[in-house]
């Protein structure tokens, strides 16, 4: 079993294919029929009937838009946003005398907000573009009417074509293996591009024409399935000189894989462009919002209800003062306004129309309420954002040379909420990288290391590893350092297993390690090392143990395995190779020794082996099985081996049979051949069992520690047994001494019994056991803070995932600290993840790095993917990618962090600052009879989102930290300041609101009192329009520039550049404004230069307004500080008072010279990575 | 965002010359600038509310004296100058014929230095109404060739076909009242030439733009131009069309040249025009000095001495406070979450 997750790589693929998109054909086992109709004439593309099938080029497009839809469909793409639709509606109307400013100032801020985010697609799609141009030009060899090969551009191929590819280049559509440089017709391929996997995978043509000769004058017919997304399977027939023969995937080359290690290969094109398997898998990934995000369009709609309101409040007072202009026998009131000849929208006789179309004018006038450039301004930081995550250091992997990646934007600020995590083991705890450690042989116990686990155990119950087994360990690893091979014992190695009394079956047992696989040798001419590319690191490891304890595999043919044994060379028929896959749980050959004896080798996983063996074959069973177990404890992966002699007879019925369902073209095909094998792994004989270690990677149990102190919750969702994720629990801390287990299995006999019972016993058992324990649970955790770790073995949680128990089952487990899922299917990682995450509401991450973790990564609300060994299928599939488990720790607790406080305090400061200058649009409505006048000149309001609040807004979103990374690192419970959302929780928004509201009140009436009626300057000249409108407008942009000074934590040259800058830009704004010829400018004519900047009376008017404005907030600050602190001001303080504590004692000079010197440079050393906090 | 599977496999290896992806190291990518990081330890809470009491109450002092040496005379004679016998109609009162003339005494309390500007202040009065404040046309008032552009002025824009100069509501509501001032029967004259904005008259009203048409059709809003001289010396319109922002305003009437003296009796020779009383707006006559802030207004002193107290106060409170009920700095039993912290930061 232990080996079923490595070895079922490959299949695991299949599955998260097959698991989640589940074929929706059904039955179809006739090609020909629906979804089977492909027909493809070889090298025959001219022929008529292939001309009318009419099939789509080799031409490939990858881009979301094309010249001639761009703009339509990006725009589509904008005014998909409520508020985006909004501002379009607004922008129209302002055409209409009904908007209260022009139709220009209006449309300038929309077109540039648009027309960033258009841009920022097209470049995106160019680089696309750039791509497809370049893949559908390159060059490829087509043979041509005359018989000889002529280059061609990939896009002019066609489906029938016959092309030959040569040595290290891509293939340039699915092809059909015909023949290749080898005699055999064989090729190898690497896939890297499709699922990231570097390994070379072998492909082989049918024999019938691998014949090089012929190929020119190849005509042949394939019928076989429709273009489709399943990258590991192909059904058809090849129709050649009046006989079929079954295609299957071996045959098929795919686009964008890479021939390797092979001179040419010729191929017909079966699939072209966008029908071929890799194009049909490029799907987007579900597109992911984060909760603030979600949150944000709640606020969005407050404010829009606010904005409908005090709209309709103005509308009420309007329609009434207006209805006043005209008492009903004519006489006019304010006749200045000519009530008598007016238009519908001011006209007394009609006030209630009128007072509808103020309403109107009102929603577009206080649409400065909705943050016109919120989105745009997220979106661009969050785009910042990642860039830092993916330039981070801390975050990169020397030895695979990766660094981080934010593959979305959309979830940074997710990041820093992350309330459980749900991980994968093997490769995402564990470095996947395989260890042949330990074997148990004929009832012994062979290999005297120590893993990690094991030592770790040790390490935790206190007890100091053994000084003997120590230093052995150490001076194996100084005798070999082999990669993948960690085994040492006195009686095994150099040749000395030939003493032991087992010699004989110690040889077979190490030989069916050399022959039983599917691993690939790659001999280095220069030094003759063989290295192996493998499927899975298991494989590998056996191969290379065998190879260093005498049997080196060192050759394979299609038919044939050669090894060299001690001191000579044998060969070994291959006559048939029965795949591993999950289902099945182990892989055997059938080989022919030199002796000409047919053997079936085969290993597998313990819960299917031992149940096939030979009565005469169990002879060591009980031991093996005791073995089995401890090595399980030891965090070990174990394989079982078996062998068995076939006689010729039985032998060629099965072959017979087994060829029959091989050659079958139905989808049901992998079951009968399935069947088939079954037939003849049966009656084995136990040779023992092998034990690989997969190391613990790096800094695990440290990150899980700082993550668990963080308040996070771990789950592990693995596929292995019960004690070996216990134990590798233990090993990274997950589960602690004095840690309270819970553990629910179902064991065997159990299951027997429960089975025959039916279901509904097991779950009622289940329950009342959860139940129970809930209980117990609960109450404990009021006595005494108690951990709870629970572990729930894949059976039970078949159960505990009904939808009758869940409930209970989510119940028992959120309360526990950490919770390790054994034994669970891909499909039932998703389930508990979906499980977790609905049912707790909470935010999820997933971590993984296999295909088999897809469907997590797709289901948690962040995936991420270790971009580690297995391929990329999860990184393809994940929001964030790092290389190492460890990088977690940091891509949460400061990253995270960041980004969450970051957005958080962003959308905040966004409402604020938008309703502390919409609002003062009202008020001045109200002393205007509400006509719909702005207080403002029109483009002073236009520019106000666009220039002089946008760019301190977006450096708080992309640089602002409350605390260093340090901190972040060294106080983790910060984190939960995210998790329990402090940052952007209902009262903290309409707190930032009320500030708003309450700002844009001590504006407004200040300065309203201030500059009444006297002369505001020594030569009496009063205040009008347009003086008013600068003062106020200037007291707000100073305003909102001030109070993001003074709520930011962080000032570095680029704060300082963006605040003062907006400041400056608006005086900037207003002179060259201003100077323009009055039809322009209108109201804002040489206001500044020539009404306003000579008065004192306006900068003391400023200087009033913005401190008082700025007053609420700081008192509350200084109070909040002071009685109800913040995490992180806390540790603020504390990084300070730390500070004023260590600095005098440099200063007092009492240290010698020597050791002052050391300290200062250690200080300095340490402010510049702190950045000087 | 988009797949990366597509695009024909341009994911080369990097070949022979191996780049390493390593992130290149800055202050700036690393998110370690230099910075600071301002904290509110109590010592700055305290020193910035200290700092700004200091600060603001000698400014509010200082405004509040400038406010207080300015001498100001208001009178209101919306009322007053309607004969008694039409004072329950003085709308009709207004509209009907005759000269209203109105002769008003003012007593001079205080000594006012010249010049003395003279104001006249209109309340309810909504020159800042969205329909009043468009019905005007700039480009009309500045050149003569665009004196046919007058689509924003309806329903003031034309007079039987042809354009009014300056069209609009604006300017047909143009303010008539006038004063003439004597004191001691002798006649003190009222300076009315630059009372308005530089800017206004040399570039928003033309020189050699006259008005046509103006008050000509029915009916009649406010006070008539000078047909013979052009738009940039009309002062008095060019006043009145700078609109004011709130309900309540004055405009700049002219200056008196001469010094009054305290106990002078100033004689004032309303003309009475103006129709304030449809909608029960009040006409006030204001003489007033000035002083470096302006004209007479105490709000600004008392905002400034209102805000320094508050500071003050705060001041005293958190340094009460923070000695009554310290809370060390950085103190970690803090340092937990069974406290629910929230609200604004």
């Amino acid at each position: 079993m232990a080996g079923e997750r490595r070895k079922g790589m490959k299949f695991s693929k299949l599955y998260s294919f097959k698991c989640f998109k589940p074929f929706s054909r059904e039955d179809h086992s006739q090609i020909g029929s629906r979804g089977y109709s492909r027909v493809v004439f070889c090298n025959d593309p001219d022929n008529p009937e292939a001309l009318q099938l009419n099939y789509r080029g080799n031409y490939v497009s990858t881009t979301k838009y094309t010249a001639a839809n761009f703009i339509p469909k990006s725009l589509f793409e904008q005014f998909r946003r409520v508020a985006n639709i909004y501002f379009l509606v607004v922008a129209f109307v302002s055409f209409s005398p009904l908007a209260p400013y022009t139709a220009p100032s209006v449309l300038a801020p929309l077109l540039i907000v648009i027309g960033a985010t258009m841009v920022k697609e097209g470049v995106e799609d160019l680089r696309r573009r750039k791509q497809d141009v370049e893949a559908n030009n390159r060059k490829v060899e087509v043979l041509g009417k005359t018989g000889t090969y002529v280059e061609t551009k990939w896009k002019n191929l066609r489906v029938g074509d016959l092309v030959k590819v040569h040595k290290d280049e891509y293939f340039p559509a699915d092809l059909l293996l015909l023949s290749s440089s080898y005699e055999d017709g064989i090729c190898y391929v690497e896939t890297m591009n499709l699922d990231g996997e570097t390994n070379l995978k072998l492909k082989h043509a049918l024999e019938i024409t691998s014949d090089e000769e012929s190929i020119k004058n190849f005509r042949a017919v394939i019928k076989c399935e429709d273009p489709n997304e399943h990258l590991y399977s192909f059904v058809g027939t090849l129709y050649f000189e009046g006989k079929q023969y079954p295609l299957s995937p071996q045959q098929i080359l795919l686009r964008d894989s890479k021939l390797k290690n092979t001179d040419y290969v010729h191929g017909v094109v079966v699939f072209t462009g966008h029908d071929t398997k890799v194009m049909q898998n490029a799907t987007d990934p579900p597109s992911k919002r984060s909760k603030i995000e979600k949150k944000m369009d709640q606020i969005i709609y407050i404010l829009f209800s606010i904005l409908i309101v005090i709209a309709f409040t103005g509308s009420v007072f309007f329609g009434i003062v207006t209805r006043r202009d005209m008492s009903d026998d004519g006489k006019l009131r304010r006749w200045y306004l000519r009530p008598d000849q007016t238009t519908v929208f001011y006209d007394p006789r009609r006030a209630v129309a009128a007072a509808f179309f103020h309403f109107l004018t009102a929603l577009m006038l206080y649409g400065y309420l909705i943050p016109i450039s919120l989105y745009v301004s997220i979106e661009v930081v969050k785009v910042l954002q990642s860039i830092f995550i993916n330039q981070d250091q801390e975050m990169y992997h020397e030895e695979t040379d990766r660094p981080a990646r934010a593959r979305t934007s959309n979830l940074n600020e997710e990041l820093g909420q992350v309330d459980t995590i749900l991980s994968d083991k093997t490769g995402t705890l564990t470095c996947n990288s395989m260890e042949f450690v330990k074997c148990s042989i004929a009832g012994t116990a062979y290999g005297r290391g120590m893993t990690e686990v094991e030592m770790a155990l040790r390490k935790k119950k206190g007890m100091v590893p053994q000084e003997e087994v120590g230093d052995d360990s150490l001076s194996i690893k100084e005798q070999k350092s082999v990669k993948g091979f960690n085994f040492w014992d006195e009686r095994i190695v150099d040749g000395q297993w030939i003493n032991q009394p087992n010699a004989e079956l110690i040889q077979k047992f190490f030989r069916v390690l050399a022959i039983c696989h599917t691993a690939i040798p790659d001999v280095n001419n220069d030094t003759g090392e063989i290295t192996y590319e493998a499927e899975s690191p298991d494989e590998a490891a056996f191969v290379i143990a065998s190879r260093e304890l005498g049997f080196e595999f060192f050759s394979r043919s299609q038919t044939s395995i050669s090894l060299h044994e001690i001191d000579h060379m044998t060969v070994y028929e291959l006559l048939h190779v029965l795949e591993f896959s999950s289902s099945r749980k182990r892989m055997s050959v059938i080989v022919r020794n030199p002796e000409n004896r047919l053997l079936l080798l085969s290993k597998g996983a313990d819960s299917v082996m031992f149940e096939r063996l030979a009565k005469h074959g169990r002879q060591n069973e009980r031991e093996t099985k005791e073995h089995i177990k401890k090595y399980a404890e030891a965090g070990l992966r174990t394989l079982v081996i078996t062998y068995r002699e076939i006689d010729e007879d039985e032998y060629r019925v099965w072959e017979e049979e087994f060829l029959n369902a091989k050659t079958l073209v139905t989808e049901d095909r992998d079951t009968l051949i399935d069947a088939a094998a079954d037939k003849i792994e049966k009656d084995l004989i136990l040779l023992g069992s092998t034990a690989v270690e997969d190391k613990l990677q790096k800094g695990v149990p440290d990150c899980i520690e700082k993550l668990s102190q963080a308040g996070v919750k771990i789950w592990v969702l693995t596929g292995d047994k019960t004690e070996t994720a216990i134990n590798i629990g233990y090993a990274c801390s997950l589960l602690r001494e004095g840690m309270k287990k819970i553990l629910i299995t179902l064991d065997s006999s159990d299951i027997e019994a429960l089975e025959k019972q039916g279901d509904k016993e097991a779950v009622a058992k289940l329950r009342e056991g959860m139940t129970q324990t809930a209980a117990v649970t609960d109450d404990s955790v009021k006595e005494n803070p108690e951990m709870f770790g629970l572990v729930i073995d894949g059976k039970s949680l078949t159960f505990a995932l009904d939808s009758k128990l869940e409930k209970e089952f989510l119940e028992l487990a959120i309360r526990c600290n950490s919770v390790i899922c054994c034994r669970s299917s891909p499909k039932q990682k998703a389930l508990v993840t979906r499980l977790v995450k609905n049912g707790t509401g909470r935010t999820t991450l997933a971590i993984g790095d296999g295909a088999n973790d897809v469907g997590m990564l797709q289901e948690a609300d962040i995936g991420v993917g270790i971009s580690g060994a297995e391929g990329m299928q999860a990184v393809m599939a994940s929001d964030f990618a790092i290389a190492q488990f460890r990088f977690l720790e940091r891509l949460l607790l400061v990253h995270g962090h960041w980004c969450y406080r970051r957005i958080a305090l962003m959308i905040c400061y966004f409402f604020y600052k938008n309703l502390t200058f919409g609002f003062t649009l009202f008020w001045y409505e109200a002393y205007a009879s509400f006509s719909g006048k702005p207080a403002y000149n029109d483009w002073y309001m236009s520019c106000y989102n666009v220039f002089f609040t946008s760019l301190p807004v977006i450096a708080l979103g992309v640089f602002d930290q409350d605390v260093s990374a340090r901190l972040c690192l060294k106080y983790p419970l910060l984190y939960q300041e995210g998790v329990q959302n402090v940052l952007f929780s209902w009262e903290r928004i309409l707190g930032w609101m009320l500030n708003g509201i309450i700002s844009s009140m001590i504006i407004f009436f200040l300065t309203i009192n201030t500059m009444a009626a006297q002369a505001f300057r020594k030569d009496g000249q009063v205040v009008d329009y347009s003086v008013l409108g600068v003062t106020m407008y200037s007291s707000v942009v100073w305003m909102v520039n001030c109070q993001m000074a003074i709520s930011i934590n962080y000032f570095t040259w680029i704060q300082h550049c963006f605040i003062w800058g907006s400041i400056g830009v608006w005086y900037l704004f207003l002179v060259v404004y201003g100077s323009l010829p009055p039809t322009f400018s209108t109201t804002a004519f040489q206001v500044f230069v020539e009404t306003s900047a000579p008065s004192p009376i306006c900068w003391l008017i400023l200087f009033l307004v913005v401190f008082s404005a700025l007053l609420p907030y700081f008192a509350y600050r200084a109070f909040q500080i002071k009685f109800r602190p913040m995490y992180h001001d806390i540790i603020v303080e504390q990084r300070r008072t730390e500070r004023i504590e260590t600095a005098p004692s440099a200063v007092l000079g009492e240290l010698p010279v020597q050791v002052e010197f050391t300290l200062h440079h250690l200080r300095a050393n340490l402010s510049r990575r702190d950045s000087w906090n | 965002m988009s797949s990366t599977v597509g695009g024909g496999g341009s994911a080369e290896p990097s070949g022979v010359k191996k780049t390493s992806k390593r992130p290149k190291y800055s202050k700036f990518t690393q998110q370690e600038l230099p910075a600071c990081k301002p904290i509110l330890t109590p010592r700055w809470v305290i020193l910035t509310f200290l700092v700004a009491g200091v600060v603001f109450i000698p400014l509010g002092v200082i405004c509040l004296f400038a406010s207080q040496g300015v001498v100001e005379i208001v009178y209101r004679y919306d009322t007053d100058c309607v004969p008694p016998s039409s004072r329950n109609n003085m709308v009709a009162y207004i509209q009907g014929e005759g000269d209203k003339i109105c002769n008003r005494t003012i007593a001079v309390t205080k000594p006012m230095k010249h010049p003395v500007y003279v104001y006249y202040q209109l309340e309810n009065f909504y020159q800042n109404h969205r329909r009043y404040v468009k019905s005007r046309n700039d480009a009309q008032l500045r050149s003569p060739s665009e004196e046919r552009d007058v689509k924003t002025c309806a329903p003031e824009d034309n007079v039987g076909g042809e354009p009014i100069v300056p069209c609009g509501l604006v300017a047909w509501s143009l303010f008539n009242d006038t004063y003439s001032f004597s004191r001691n029967s002798q006649q003190l004259p009222v300076n009315k030439k630059g009372i308005s904005w530089k800017s206004d008259r040399e570039n928003k009203f033309g020189k050699n733009v006259f008005p046509k048409n103006f008050q000509t059709g029915a009916p009649i809003g406010g006070g008539t131009l000078n047909i013979s001289k052009p738009l940039s010396e009309q002062e008095d319109l060019i006043v009145w069309m700078r609109t004011a922002a709130l309900p309540t305003f004055r405009k700049l009437y002219g200056k008196i040249e001469t010094d009054l003296h305290a106990g002078d009796t100033i004689t004032v020779l309303l003309q009475n025009n103006y129709n304030t009383y449809s909608f029960n707006g009040q006409k006030k006559l204001v003489l007033s000095t000035t002083s470096w802030l302006g004209g007479r207004n105490d709000f600004l002193g008392i905002a400034y001495l209102t805000v320094g107290s508050i500071c003050l106060f705060l001041a005293v409170t958190f340094a009460v406070l923070y000695l009554v009920k310290p809370r060390q700095l950085g103190d970690p039993s803090y340092l937990s979450w069974n406290r629910s912290a929230g609200g604004l930061q």
